[in-house]
């Protein structure tokens, strides 16, 4: 895939609603344990969401968070962590040679709605918006805090890529790692989006907003009777390397890429389109060198909304039929829909299993929706196997299909 | 406001503001920046704040007058009657 240069993972950080690090965010998957709680949302009450509770002022002064953003903040959260498990001697490392590379769903949207809000509790005074505002929302905005926090001078950016960003920046990454303009890649994604009204209200008017008196049991990807998406903020960041350099340090190796694969359904603003799905799958799979039956985790995009349960459920049964060992998981039952941190987060809550050989299962599915059903769907509780390579599944709307390929590193 | 009001709500601005900071070591008489990490930015948003809490508008020319704690409550004062 990665021509002459093979791309590992030698470090993690993460916030989820159900953990703040791999190790607790794995053992909640693995024991079934939801993060989604209920949270008040301006003007519309009571939603359920999945809210994460790390130590905002671990890694950041509380003058810097209040001058950045929630994203920025979880961010900065998940990059030190990643840079600290990867055990990088950073105070000897070229900062200018570090980049940092994050997925986004979208940004800007809380600090605009603020100061909306704001300037209207001012009597519409316009001169009450914040100076803030601008750096506050720009597009590169969670990434660069990242910079300011570490003192990376590197390049930065969000890749905005909806619901797939969450892959399509560890991809990113990797690219830059191929093309030698980095030797370190911070590289995942990240969300915001509980904090905002407007997607809450967006979905609502869809009828894609998921309810349950019980938070924990509203997210309900491939159930008969889901209601829909629970909006989660969150983030995961690798640390990636070229494994040369890795090795040449000394590095512990989580992983490595095997492959990955970005296309375009070209049909619809939110529908998704499984034929193009399949497509993005196998070009994953021949990038790697691999066959579906060398796939032994599948771990599905799965967002609780029928069209998106419905299609991907048809997709990855085309795109596996040829495979009767592969087994097909989910996370969103767990941690709702993290929006941009989706992708890198469900692929961190599996890679343990390259070690452990423990499937988590999907939850929140009561009864399965017979359209949904796929051959080794793993629901409920976890199933043990050598798990060798993973392809974790994120789509995202305007039809961007995402599959990233891992694989247990063998020298 | 009398003075020692008008001295709060800026100790209340700045601590919002800059909340690392220590205020009780406060010099009054001594420039702002020099004495904690304030920035333009952060001097912009005592003028907001000043604006949104107290409808005290002020203008970019007397930006200066925000220097120090004493100069502000001078200047504030007769605007916060």
């Amino acid at each position: 895939m990665a021509g002459q240069h093979r791309i590992v993972v030698t470090g993690i950080g993460l916030t989820a609603p159900n953990g703040n690090s791999l190790e607790s965010f794995r053992d909640a998957l693995l024991r079934g344990v939801s993060g989604v709680r209920h949270t008040e949302i301006r003007y519309m009450g009571q939603q359920v969401a999945g809210l994460c509770d790390f130590d905002e002022f671990k890694y950041q002064s509380k003058k810097m968070r209040r001058r950045g953003t929630r994203a920025g903040s979880i961010s900065i959260w998940c990059a030190n962590e990643a840079i600290e498990n990867a055990k990088l001697d950073w105070a000897n490392i070229d900062k200018s040679r570090v980049g940092v590379f994050l997925g986004i769903t979208e940004h800007g949207n809380v600090e605009t709605e603020n100061e909306i809000f704001e300037m209207h509790q001012n009597n519409l005074d316009w001169k009450s918006w914040s100076p803030h505002h601008n750096p506050r929302t720009v597009a590169n905005n969670p990434a660069g805090e990242v910079t300011l926090n570490r003192g990376i001078t590197g390049p930065h950016y969000t890749l905005g890529a909806a619901c797939a960003g969450g892959n399509v920046g560890i991809i990113a990454g990797a690219q830059q790692l191929i093309l030698g303009e980095v030797d370190v890649a911070l590289a995942g994604g990240v969300s915001e989006s509980p904090q905002t009204f407007g997607i809450f209200a967006a979905f609502a008017a869809q009828g894609a907003l998921a309810n349950h008196e019980d938070p924990t049991k509203a997210s309900r990807p491939l159930c008969k009777t889901r209601t829909g998406i629970a909006i989660s903020e969150g983030g995961a960041i690798y640390v990636l390397e070229r494994l040369e350099d890795a090795l040449k340090r000394g590095a512990h190796i989580i992983c490595e890429l095997a492959g990955w694969a970005v296309n375009s359904d070209a049909s619809d603003f939110v529908n998704p389109n499984p034929e193009r799905q399949v497509q993005c799958m196998h070009l994953a799979l021949r990038r790697a060198g691999m066959q579906p039956s060398d796939i032994d985790v599948v771990n599905m995009h799965a967002t609780g909304t029928g069209a998106g349960d419905i299609a991907e459920s048809a997709g990855v049964r085309e795109a596996f039929v040829e495979s009767s060992k592969t087994y097909v998981n989910f996370t969103k039952g767990h941690i709702g829909h993290a929006m941009g941190a989706a992708g890198s987060l469900e692929l961190a809550g599996n890679i343990p299993s390259l070690v452990d050989g423990w499937v988590h299962p999907g939850i929140g599915t009561v009864e399965l929706d017979p359209d949904c059903a796929i051959p080794n769907l793993v629901l409920h509780t976890p199933v043990k196997c050598n798990v060798k390579t993973i392809l974790n599944n994120s789509f995202g709307m305007l039809g961007i299909n995402s599959a990233l390929i891992v694989k247990r590193y063998e020298s | 406001m009398n003075q020692e009001q008008v001295r709060q709500v800026v100790l209340n601005i700045i601590s919002d503001i800059a909340p690392d900071e220590d205020m009780t070591v406060l010099k009054d008489e001594v420039s702002l920046r020099e004495q904690l990490d304030l920035d333009s930015m952060d001097f912009l948003d005592i003028v907001m704040e000043l604006r949104k809490r107290h409808k005290v508008e002020v203008p970019a020319e007397d930006y200066p007058k925000l220097a120090t704690m004493a100069s502000c409550v001078s200047y504030l004062t007769p605007k916060m009657q």
